[in-house]
């Protein structure tokens, strides 16, 4: 049995590394293709701030590299005081701020390029149509533990909650002005997939995730559905038209008037170029 | 060794360059293990300066974002899915070898062992994703949320059978067969022979497979994030959901900064210490009880 493991083992390995050549040799000559564009542009772009950000700002940057052959992206996180800190000390060429700016950032020049918004999700067989905020604080404090107490059925709730230092989470709390030691969770889960399939998989269960995901999925037919939050129906069209309470701009921002490689890295994450890394990244885009 | 330094054909003979070339990779093979755990210790470093030691013991609950760190719930949570899932693992895999090499006619031995063998080449991640969308579901219907310690448990069970039944297997196959001729020879019935021969002779290498399972369990990571609700609390019961260190680590890892990131590094290396406990102990009682 074992020269028989070690047999298929090696031939993994002549496999893989046969795989690895053609790769590396497949590579040269797609990338050929793409070196046509505007070569002036060169130099590195510093950019630092909030972890939300970061990711989609991350992708975006990889993306006009390989149209700027010659410049280069630099993505730090630090919060989105750090973002504006090091703009205003010159220490980063533009900072990302995953909020609305504050009235003493207003000397800064801000671009937005996404918004973030967060739904609440029930299981599609769940009765309960709609919750007000107050309900909804009561069951991540605890203090409701039965469906019957906001009209459901006679179950116990299962509360599925995020991982401490995601950026639904901040937001979500930020909204419902809880900390995070208040909530009392039954499930906490990392990213937003896992938190539909813990619902689809629980008809009990109540959790919130990006909008851009739980539409996604709801369309697949997974059995989930948003609820409204103040009236306004979740959807990414709320969340784009600024209406849909639990929801905030992510924004780049720069010191002075961008110009040269600053202004094209501005202008290109603000094109429709970058939508399908923005919907990737599970924010909505801004423009159309 | 020394017979070797005076072979006299010629300076650089093949075994000496054999010799040096595996002291070479096993320099290698060791620096690796001490640079990981001194990377771990220096990225751990501002957390344990700032924070001390004591406070991961002793914090009231694990908040890193409000500054309280307390591990001990994901240390119990870690050391009650391993000990479950051994616990059901290893007598169901050395059961199933046994079943495989005495009991088993040879034309459903061959199938059933390569059905283990592909149990093993299934990534983590297939199992959580079975065990989220079929066993939790399942669970919560018998005592909700469903997402618990019990599930942790099965699907690392699961997880870790096919090591267990698989050097359980090996170290089966080698038995000497004298010892089988001679228990037939005395006229001892199948079971007895297992019992009373075929375990003795075989322990040590069942011994391995339990501490290779062990580990396994300790450091399974994506599987148990899926399916055990990574709630950080000490369970009080099966059906509790818990958070093992390992999914506390690829759960908050990709957003934390500063002292939460270090304290994360810091479970890292609770987790190397457990590991190194096992190693030692398992070193200990093999010494103790195997070869003495």
């Amino acid at each position: 049995m074992y020269q028989f493991m070690c047999f298929s083992r090696w031939k993994a390995c002549a496999s893989l590394a046969s795989f690895l050549i053609v790769a590396s040799l497949g590579i040269p000559g797609t990338g050929a293709a793409q070196t046509t564009t505007v070569e002036k542009l060169s130099g590195k772009l510093v950019i630092t701030g909030a972890s939300t950000l970061a990711p989609l700002i991350g992708e975006i940057g990889k993306r006009f590299e390989s149209l700027y052959p010659k410049a280069r992206v630099d993505v730090q996180t630090g919060g989105s005081s750090r973002g504006v800190a090091d703009v205003l000390q010159g220490l980063a060429d533009i900072g990302m701020v995953s909020r609305a700016m504050k009235d003493e950032e207003k000397d800064l020049h801000a671009f937005p390029v996404a918004r973030d918004g967060v739904g609440i999700i029930l299981h599609k067989e769940n009765c309960v149509q709609a919750l007000t905020d107050e309900q909804v604080v009561a069951i991540y404090t605890g203090k409701i533990a039965n469906w019957k107490d906001v009209g459901g059925k006679d179950a116990p709730i299962t509360v599925v909650t995020k991982a401490e230092g995601r950026s639904t989470l901040e937001v979500f709390l930020h909204y419902l002005k809880l900390k995070n030691t208040d909530v009392k969770a039954q499930v906490v889960i990392g990213d937003n997939e896992q938190g539909v399939k813990t619902v689809a998989g629980n008809r009990h269960a109540i959790g919130y995730v990006s909008i851009g995901t739980a539409e996604y999925d709801t369309s697949q037919g997974v059995p989930i559905k948003l609820l409204s939050v103040g009236g306004v129906a979740a959807s990414t069209e709320t969340v784009k038209n600024g209406t849909f309470p639990i929801s905030r701009p992510l924004h780049i921002v720069t010191r002075t008037p961008p110009v040269g490689l600053t202004k094209a890295f501005i202008e290109y994450a603000q094109s429709k170029a970058v939508h399908d890394i923005i919907k990737q990244q599970y924010f909505v885009p801004l423009v159309d | 060794m020394t017979s070797l330094s005076s072979n006299t054909l010629s300076r650089w003979s093949t075994d000496e360059l054999l010799c040096w070339s595996l002291r070479g990779i096993a320099t290698i093979a060791g620096a690796i293990v001490i640079l990981i755990v001194v990377f771990l210790i220096v990225e751990a470093l501002s957390a344990l300066q700032h924070v001390g030691l004591l406070r991961f013991f002793t914090d009231p609950s694990w908040h890193p974002a409000e500054g309280l760190y307390n591990l001990t719930p994901m240390l119990w949570g870690t050391l009650f899915a391993m000990t479950g899932s051994v616990l059901i693992a290893t007598p169901l895999g050395i059961l199933s070898a046994v079943f495989c090499h005495y009991y088993a006619p040879l034309i459903l031995a061959r199938p059933y062992r390569r059905l283990i063998e592909l149990l093993a080449g299934i990534p983590s991640v297939v199992y959580g994703f079975w065990g989220l969308v079929v066993m939790v579901p399942l669970i919560a219907e018998i005592q909700p949320p469903g997402p618990s310690l019990l599930a942790g448990i099965l699907i690392l069970t699961i997880m870790i059978l096919p090591t267990i039944a698989l050097m359980a297997d090996a170290s089966l196959a080698n038995v000497p067969q004298q010892y089988l001729r001679g228990a037939a020879a005395l006229g001892l019935p199948r079971w007895a022979t297992i019992r009373g021969v075929v375990f003795p002779a075989a322990k040590s290498g069942l011994f391995t497979g339990v501490i290779l399972e062990t580990g396994r369990a300790i450091g399974e990571t994506m599987a148990i994030l899926m399916v055990s609700g990574n709630v950080v609390q000490t369970p009080s019961s099966v059906f509790a959901p818990i958070r093992t260190l390992t999914a506390n680590i690829a759960l908050e890892m990709a957003y934390a900064l500063g002292d939460h990131r270090a304290a994360l590094f810091v479970s890292g290396l609770v987790l190397m210490a457990m590991i190194v406990a096992l190693v030692v102990s398992a070193g200990w009682i093999s010494r103790e009880r195997m070869y003495g």
